[in-house]
């Protein structure tokens, strides 16, 4: 942390060190960090494996030919009576928990991502009319932020689920009402400092339309605390859509994400059958502490105040 | 990191009860919602109210009827039933049980306000008459040989404290004065019930001097309080813990078949079912309409390994609607045997040489690893050629739309469900579930499949009206045998329950799935 | 003041009518209870009566009639599963609730402040980097994880401390709590630490930059000159200091305690207002889930509103009834 150090200010340094593009510096700033770069390694890893699994499996899971019960509460490493052996065991139904893992990743993290960009394109459309706006349409937006964001975000999902009930796009528009409001409040915040600076002004004497100062010149500035926030709010998804099929109310149960193979797990825990929810909790475990690692590092990193 | 442990040992001794006190901790699988005996009828609450109030006829664990609040009973003519009712029996409070009582019960029992299922059933129909103190006639219209089944549902509550009581009234123990062998001393939703020995119980002195009921929903979390010492028995020790505890020397298991079936439901009423379509996708007549087509699911059907792989080896294979340990099952019938090839050619036969595609639709947390039957059904069908997706549902959303769903008929083509007989024969199945639906007649009320065969209406109507109970199973077993000729339904396997107890002590097993520290006995 | 005060009771009397619609109808299109809640030997005239019993025969927009000029009147309705007044339902089990949500703040306070500040006060030991990244692993925990493997290393391998429920409670000056007797201490332990694990981060991550800034500012510098001995310095002027962020973090965090103990309590068999709420959910218990709604707006209204003019007591520098952000 000798970020703070630094006594130049961030454009006499930037123009001192000319060949340094906004990019290089950044992705040097983001690897002084060796543990950072680690997760963000495990993170690529990861959603490479998610991406590829159809590719990469043994079988797939939810293609009830492939799957046979009984195969169910194969130890790690043993064979199945057709013969591949499965590695990481198999679950109460038979399913390769490799593979189960991998696709479970995949609706965890697509679940996790869609959530995201859904919200945050929501939220940051919000946030911009607001500031742009401002007057009583800002006073209502914000106080409907502020609304939302003085409730904990597991209540106001349970309560949605209650209404909508199960399934993946129901926990989508769920998690999409959760997040929002993050981002509606970041995204103002910012879009108020950035409106005041000179490039706006000058913008407007050109003659630009609203909506492309908006999108082309205030947005972009806004950019960085939003990575951030998207990148936190991911990994809070994850764990948040996994809680929510843990507590029953989340996913269907035939095709897990990987709360759901946990939670399928939590029955055997007690029967010496620790493979079935042990491995998918450690899956969501490293993903989770990647993506919170490597929102850290973004953190320090593009945070203004800090850069040096 | 050691005085923390000692602490903690220290903490522990303090806290452990002193050995003398007979108390009998008890983890409860499902919560009962009242204390009210009337209030809601349904198993959780029966079970835990049998401590505290008593029945006029009782059931003994294997499910035959036994004498309770009343000696004896016996039928004056075919619809005239006379009770002797027990005469050195008190009420928690020193009153003496009388005839009054019995009256009392049966005007209050099916108007309970705000009531979510009533006990109405057990009492419609019957008009019951005071001779005196000790003896009631109860009279029906028609002949009714099931009327001690009906009485073993009821529970007597007394005419002092019940007058004008309401269900809060019981749950605050005010009203919960009971003839039982236990008093109610504290029930706390969510959190407890507590009891207290009734030292002048009728039945002879009762064996634990206090009880303590917890639920703990949660299977593992209800096993790792049998493990750590928390309770000293628990209902419903999930499947997949039974095996480790077999082995494990501080605990002993007891199992018992309940008198539950889980079973296939096939849309029989309709020629477009919803949820069935041609391999290609395109529409098909309903194929489920053709016996042969059922009965070659029926033979895709890999029953031991259901029973072996998915409920670890608790459950029995089902050939019919109930146990053949239950009164009115037939002897004859066996499950249908695994027979992929043929059930294929049966198929093949029916003009599907290539299967179809269905949607199986089950509840989700209902009935002991629902989910991963279903799963393992579709598994088999898919194999023989009929491509089975399944849908998963939360309960609430499950029974309704099955029932209901498509406008007031059932919604789905193929269901997995589970039925419980509550009389504890066959007629308790066949009636509600392959008898044709008719809301008047208040027959096929689960019939969620619309199966309808006029032979077997009369042939269930028959063992109704037949008194004689030799005379009423063998109808009864015939009529097995026909819904399971016609494959009404799908047989897959009978539950069996399991209790767990700490080292020390015997349960006895019931097959109506109560779980009562009567049950408990030290060894 | 006042005027600030009147105006947000308004807006949150908006907000409660508002929810209370949404969710009423909600519940009503995800299915019907009594398909569920009766039992399934009866028959079709039964079950009709069994709806006419709950009231659900009757249009949904009557229904929401009756509720609402119930509700007027304190009355949200009856629970479909048990009878009692939904209300009461809900209070009776609340206390479990807030006695769990209060252990775990005070867990978290007690571990989170002192580990916070020794990572805050020696940076590059190893011990603090430790800390910091148990921090991160601890609020990346799934609970519901956390919590079986609690009850199983503790519980169960271990057999230190029960493994389920609430223990014991005894009254002192008229509060009822298991907070108050040996049992109730040994089983509130486990399911508190699970709810704490993701404050106990936060407040660990709060600390430590808050010692971070602290240590190096002028008033410390002062006091060291002074000759003050360390501890002295620590214990009582950088802490006086870190602590009004924290608290005030915390504050608002309670709330959140009592919404997330949904999954400890589910876990732990807790018996209180989180587990009535799952269960409620599950068998669509509309009256119960209504009034849960009900009673936690308002006590976020009330916590929020009372953080607002706290605050505004404070420091002076914060004017309630002007834009707050």
């Amino acid at each position: 942390m000798s970020l703070a150090t630094s006594p130049a200010p961030a454009a006499i340094d930037g123009k001192a060190v000319p060949i340094e593009t906004p990019l290089a510096r950044f992705v040097s700033d983001f690897c002084e960090s060796r543990v950072a770069v680690a997760a963000l390694a495990v993170l690529v890893l990861i959603v490479a494996l998610a991406v590829l699994a159809p590719w990469i499996t043994p079988q797939n899971p939810y293609d009830l030919a492939q799957v046979d019960v009984l195969d169910s509460r194969l130890a790690p490493g043993e064979k199945s009576f057709k013969g591949p052996t499965h590695w990481l065991g198999t679950d109460g139904a038979g399913r390769d928990l490799f593979s189960a893992i991998l696709y479970g990743l995949r609706i965890s993290l697509s679940v996790g991502v869609m959530s995201g960009l859904i919200a945050m394109a929501l939220g940051t459309s919000v946030g911009l009319i607001a500031a742009y706006a401002g007057g009583r349409l800002d006073t209502l937006i914000m106080r409907l932020v502020d609304l939302q964001l003085s409730f904990p975000a597991i209540l106001i999902a349970l309560m949605l689920i209650a209404m909508l009930g199960k399934g993946v796009d129901k926990i989508i528009v769920a998690l999409v009402a959760v997040q929002w409001a993050y981002y509606a409040r970041t995204v103002r915040g910012t879009a108020l400092v950035e409106q005041r600076k000179e490039y706006v002004e000058a913008a407007v004497c050109l003659g630009l339309s609203n909506s492309r100062i908006v999108f082309r010149h205030i947005l972009p500035n806004c950019m960085p605390p939003l990575i951030v926030l998207a990148t936190v709010q991911a990994a809070y998804a994850i764990a948040l859509e996994a809680t929510l099929s843990f507590l029953g109310v989340g996913l269907p149960q035939t095709e897990p994400s990987l709360g759901l193979l946990i939670s399928n797990g939590f029955e055997y825990m007690l029967s010496g059958k620790y493979w079935i929810s042990f491995f998918p909790g450690i899956a969501l475990l490293v993903t989770i502490v990647a993506i919170n690692l490597v929102g850290d590092q973004l953190r320090d990193v593009l945070n203004p105040r800090l850069r040096r | 990191m050691r005085l923390a442990r000692r602490l903690l040992v220290a903490l522990a001794l303090a806290m452990a009860p002193p050995a003398f006190a007979e108390e009998l901790k008890i983890g409860l699988a499902a919560e009962p919602s009242a204390m009210d005996p009337h209030f809601h009828n349904l198993t959780p609450n029966s079970g835990m109210l049998s401590h505290v109030f008593e029945r006029l006829v009782e059931t003994a664990p294997d499910n035959k009827l036994v004498p309770g609040l009343a000696e004896s009973w016996r039928t004056l003519t075919d619809t005239v039933w006379e009770l002797k009712l027990r005469r050195n029996v008190k009420w928690h409070d020193g009153s003496p049980f009388t005839a009054d009582d019995v009256i009392f019960t049966f005007a209050r029992a099916p108007n309970v306000p705000n009531s979510p299922s009533s006990f109405a059933a057990a009492v419609k129909g019957k008009t019951i008459k005071k001779i005196d103190d000790h003896t009631i006639e109860i009279s029906t219209p028609a002949p009714h040989p099931l009327m001690p089944n009906d009485l073993s549902n009821l529970l007597i509550v007394s005419k002092k404290h019940g007058d004008g009581a309401k269900t809060e009234d019981y749950n605050s123990g005010k009203a919960a004065i009971g003839t039982g062998p236990y008093k109610l001393v504290r029930y706390v939703p969510g959190d407890r019930v507590e009891m207290a020995r009734n030292d002048a119980y009728w039945g002879g002195k009762p064996q634990w001097e206090k009880l303590l009921f917890k639920p703990i929903k949660t299977g593992p979390a209800r096993v790792a309080a049998l493990l750590a010492g928390d309770v000293d028995f628990i209902e419903d020790v999930p499947t997949a813990d039974i095996e480790r505890l077999k082995k494990e020397p501080k605990l002993a298991l007891s199992q018992g078949v309940s008198r539950r079936v889980i079973y296939f439901h096939m849309d029989q009423f309709r020629d477009d079912s919803p949820f069935i379509k041609g391999k290609d996708g395109s529409a098909i007549k309903n194929p489920l309409k053709d016996t042969r087509v059922r009965l070659a699911l029926s033979k895709g059907i890999n029953r031991d390994a259901i029973v072996s792989r998915v409920m670890e080896g608790v459950a029995i294979p089902a050939s019919q609607l109930l146990d053949h340990s239950f009164f009115g099952t037939s002897r004859k019938l066996q499950p249908v045997a695994y027979d992929p090839e043929g059930a294929k050619k049966l198929l093949a036969d029916a003009g599907y040489p290539d299967g179809f595609k269905m949607t199986l639709h089950g509840p989700n947390g209902r009935y002991t690893n629902d989910v991963k039957i279903a799963e393992a059904v579709a598994q088999m069908f898919t194999r023989i050629g009929v491509e089975t997706a399944i849908e998963s549902l939360p309960p609430s959303v499950f029974f309704s739309r099955a029932s209901i769903g498509a406008g007031g008929q059932p919604e789905f083509s193929f269901i997995l469900v589970g039925w419980g007989a509550d009389t504890g024969e066959t007629s308790g199945s066949l009636k509600p579930l392959v008898g044709t639906f008719d809301k008047e007649k208040g027959t096929g009320t689960a019939n969620r499949g619309r199966y309808s065969n006029p032979v077997l209406d009369k042939l269930i109507a028959e063992a109704q009206a037949t008194v004689d109970d030799a005379k009423r199973a063998e109808i009864l077993a015939r009529a097995s045998e026909m819904a399971m000729q016609d494959v009404a339904i799908i047989p897959s396997h009978y539950p069996v329950n399991t209790w767990g107890a700490r080292k020390g002590l015997k349960v006895q097993p019931r097959a109506d799935e109560y779980t009562l520290a009567m049950s408990v006995t030290k060894e | 003041m006042t005027a600030f005060i009147l105006r947000r009771l308004m807006q949150s009397a908006a907000v409660v009518a508002i929810m209370s619609l949404i969710v009423f109808f909600g519940v009503h299109v995800v299915g019907d209870p009594v398909y569920l809640l009766i039992n399934p030997m009866a028959d079709q005239k039964e079950i009709e009566e069994a709806i006419r019993a709950l009231g659900l025969d009757r249009p949904i927009w009557e229904q929401y009639w009756h509720f609402l000029a119930g509700a007027l009147e304190g009355d949200l309705g009856r629970s479909f599963v048990f009878g009692e007044p939904a209300l009461k339902v809900i209070v009776q089990r609340m206390p479990a609730t807030l006695e769990l949500a209060f252990a775990a703040l005070m867990m978290a306070i007690l571990l989170g402040i002192p580990l916070g500040l020794y990572a805050g006060l020696y940076p590059d030991r190893l011990a603090s980097r430790t800390i910091m990244a148990g921090s991160i692993v601890g609020f990346s925990l799934p609970t519901f994880w956390v919590g079986i493997l609690l009850i199983m290393v503790f519980a169960v391998m271990l057999g230190w401390l029960p493994s389920t429920g609430r223990g014991e409670t005894a009254t002192v000056l008229g509060l009822t709590s298991s907070l108050f007797t040996l049992d109730g201490l040994s089983h509130i332990l486990l399911p508190a630490f699970n709810l704490a694990l993701l404050k106990i981060s936060l407040v660990i991550r709060l600390t430590r930059a808050g010692a971070r800034e602290a240590i190096h500012q002028d008033y410390i510098k002062f006091a060291r000159a002074k000759g003050l001995s360390g501890r002295r310095v620590i214990g009582v002027h950088l802490l006086k200091n870190i602590m009004i962020p924290v608290v005030t973090v915390l504050g608002l965090e309670f709330g959140g305690l009592v919404a997330f103990s949904v999954v400890t309590e589910t876990i732990f068999a807790w018996p209180g207002m989180g587990r009535l709420l799952i269960s409620s959910i599950q068998s669509l218990d509309r009256p119960v889930i209504v009034a849960y709604l009900l009673i936690i707006v308002l006590m976020f209204v009330a916590i929020n509103l009372l953080v607002d003019v706290l605050y505004s007591v404070l420091d002076p520098r914060v004017r309630l009834g002007e834009k707050s952000a």
